[in-house]
């Protein structure tokens, strides 16, 4: 017999007290994953609805800076307790890296979402938000190994650069079984429908688009002027 | 104390790979604690015991080996190998502190010590291992 990783054994008793687990994801940095991800879990918890947040582009976390959270410690009990903000039970690297910047190779990174999965402490929610790093790396194949029961929200926008890498994306996704919540377009300027025209060609639900925001800056670390914002008019009601 | 939910992951991991290799009831369970993480051996001890299901009668005669491992880096840039004492990470305050909950953290504080380089692998010794369970199958089950 060999050595064991202990922590996949836990993995899903540790998420069994969530009903949906939604990963925000999309094949390029800078589309806006973060800011949905996280106004996605503000206006569900304004909504009542019992959301976590849980940051997994560990080499750039980015929620807390948009929501305004504090870095600090999580507290331990048995494992550790993520923290609460505007409603929403967030967990993030950056709560213990503060700083400093954090250089992870693809099994650094998969050891990290290992230990978290397994000490992290979630309660008893409706729907743990994941924002993903992008692309089609480490951590959005170790999502989709590790935890069964995800769904991907893909964001994309209308520029030509990224229309082809959201089409890679969505060819992937429907070969390896992802169930899809379906593709938000965000930054929308102009006219463009490809991102519309994308999901209907991909037989993904199209879930709308967030038009480019000049506030949304101002916005962010504070969350009533988020919830102002187009984005947090935009991210999906899920039901 | 998060020791508790690392204690938990090893007895059901323990459990799963009895249940895998069709043993019934284990005699040992052998577990490697990296000295990265920083975990007391003892407190680890204490906490195996605490999380043990006392009504499994696959666990009723279990005993725990418990054994450290030291830790190693090997640096990608240059090749040097090195241990703990090498690196400058201080236990006592909030980098060990976020070592000790997420040894890959270690990438943020720990450099090597010829190159100074942040890309280095974690050779051994970086957290919790199930390194083996020993047992025997009931044939009266
Ligand atoms: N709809 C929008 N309107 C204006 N700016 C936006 C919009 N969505 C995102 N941004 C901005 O774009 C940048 C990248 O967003 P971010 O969420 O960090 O992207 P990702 O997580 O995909 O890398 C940030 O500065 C963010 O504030
Ligand atoms: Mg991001
Ligand atoms: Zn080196």
């Amino acid at each position: 017999m060999t050595r064991i990783d202990p922590r996949t054994a836990v993995v899903s008793d540790r998420l069994a007290g969530v009903q949906r687990i939604i990963g925000v994801t999309g094949s390029k940095g800078g589309i806006g994953k973060s800011v949905v991800a996280s106004l996605l879990a503000l206006s569900l918890a304004d909504r009542g609805v019992r959301v976590g947040l849980f940051d997994l582009d560990f080499t750039s976390p980015s929620d807390h800076v948009v929501l305004g959270a504090d870095r600090r410690f999580p507290d331990e009990e048995f494992g550790i307790d993520p923290h609460r903000v505007e409603g929403i039970d967030m967990m993030s690297v950056a709560f213990f890296a503060g700083d400093a910047p954090v250089p992870l190779r693809g099994d650094a990174a998969t050891n990290a979402l290992l230990e978290l999965l397994a000490i992290t402490r979630w309660s008893d929610l409706d729907v743990l938000v994941l924002d993903m790093p992008p692309g089609l790396g480490d951590t959005n194949l170790d999502v989709i190994r590790l935890l069964p029961r995800l769904e991907f929200l893909l964001v994309g926008n209308g520029s030509r650069v990224v229309i082809e890498s959201v089409r890679r994306a969505l060819t992937l996704f429907a070969e390896l079984e992802v169930p899809m919540v379906g593709l938000l377009e965000n930054m929308h300027r102009g006219t463009s429908t490809a991102i519309a025209d994308l999901a209907a060609a991909h037989r993904v639900c199209f879930l709308g688009s967030i038009p480019y925001d000049e506030t949304l800056e101002e916005a962010l670390g504070d969350a009533a002027s988020l919830r102002q914002t187009a984005v947090y008019a935009g991210v999906p009601t899920l039901d | 104390m998060h020791e508790l939910a690392l204690a938990d992951s090893v007895v059901k991991a323990a459990l799963q790979a009895a249940d895998d290799a069709g043993i019934t009831r284990i005699g040992r369970i052998v577990v490697k604690v990296g000295e990265l993480q920083q975990i007391e051996k003892d407190l680890f001890e204490f906490s195996l015991t605490s999380v043990i299901p006392s009504q499994d009668p696959r666990l009723a005669d279990a005993e725990f080996d418990v054994a450290e491992e030291a830790v190693r880096f090997a640096c990608r840039a240059c090749g040097t190998e090195y241990g703990r004492s090498d690196v400058d990470i201080d236990s006592a305050g909030d980098e060990g502190e976020a070592v000790h909950f997420i040894p890959e953290l270690s990438h943020a504080f720990a450099r090597c010590p010829s190159c100074a380089s942040p890309d280095f692998d974690i050779t051994q010794g970086r957290g919790i291992t199930l390194e083996r369970i020993e047992g025997s199958a009931d044939d009266a089950d």
